[in-house]
């Protein structure tokens, strides 16, 4: 079959995470305490459950990168036949993204993109907010 | 050779209907989402099969990149992710075996009336032609494409600020 690389990719991919767990649980020595057992948090004492509410920016951000991702979809087929078709494709291509472009500009300029509050005081990190 | 291929085929079916099951039946919803995703390269592999590599390669970038990352995030954005148990007992069994069998007799009735076509060709790249394609005939629809994409952005964070402002 023509897709074999693809599958020897795909096992060589899963073997090397499979190896690495393997080996470092063959070669690492094991003598746990309750302090290395610890979560570590840059030295600070951990408050709280970790299973919190994420900050719903994360989910807008993923909502415009599901928008590229179909981008580059497009962006497969041309690429394989761009040095076929040349400038023509190229143009083609180059009008995509400016209309892409355009949805860009028009969530940065509405400041969907801004990290931290406009309104609120606390400039902390995202996951702070929420708490 | 024929052999070898039949197996790998098996085992992506094994890991494809496994991860399905596991997402279905799992009472955790993160461990759910996150079997979706061995769900999702199987069934980009079973279309490797089908010689359609172009659908497979989408496959894993659109639902594997972006559309699991958007549950994985929906679920993160549930309020006490890990208390959350889905009920594990089913209610009025006989009443939903109607609708199953049903469903299965219509599904097995399908299965056997259609004319399965088997591809007697070899499995081949299709991805150039498809490029080749959506530059001429299909250049318009392809531009459009771009239009639609731009019109679902504005429309998704349109939608987006106006929950926002609801909290």
């Amino acid at each position: 079959m023509s897709f074999t690389p693809i599958l020897l990719f795909f096992i060589g991919g899963a073997g090397v995470v499979f190896a690495a767990i393997f080996f470092s649980r063959l070669l690492a020595p094991q003598n746990p305490n309750p302090v290395k057992n610890s979560t570590y948090e840059c030295g600070e004492e951990t408050k709280g459950v970790t299973w919190i509410r994420f900050n719903s920016r994360f989910y807008i951000v993923a909502l415009i990168f599901l928008i590229f991702d179909v981008e580059v979809l497009f962006l497969y087929p041309w690429a394989v036949v761009l040095r076929e078709l040349g400038l023509f494709a190229w143009v083609d291509m180059a009008i995509f993204i400016v209309i892409l472009g355009v949805g860009l500009a028009y969530v940065w300029g509405k400041g969907d993109l801004e990290w931290v509050r406009p309104r609120g005081s606390s400039a902390g990190s995202a996951v702070e907010e929420e708490k | 050779m024929e052999f070898l291929s039949e197996l790998i085929f098996w085992c992506f079916v094994v890991l494809t209907v496994g991860s399905a099951a596991v997402v279905v039946f799992h009472s955790r919803i993160i461990y759910s989402a996150f079997a979706l995703l061995f769900t999702f390269v199987g069934v980009g592999a079973l279309y490797l099969y089908l010689s359609a590599d172009f659908l497979a390669a989408s496959q894993l970038l659109i639902y594997v990149g972006a559309i699991l990352t958007l549950i994985i995030f929906g679920v993160f954005l549930t309020t006490k992710v890990m208390s959350i148990d889905l009920p594990e007992q089913s209610h009025q069994r006989f009443l939903a075996l109607i609708p199953i069998t049903l469903i299965g007799i219509v599904i097995l009735w399908v299965i056997l009336q259609t004319p399965w076509a088997v591809n007697p060709a070899e499995a081949a790249p299709t991805t150039k032609e498809l490029g080749r394609l959506l530059m001429s005939r299909y250049l318009v629809p392809f531009e459009l494409a771009s239009v639609l994409l731009l019109a679902a952005l504005i429309g998704a964070m349109r939608l987006a600020r106006y929950f926002k402002m609801e909290e």
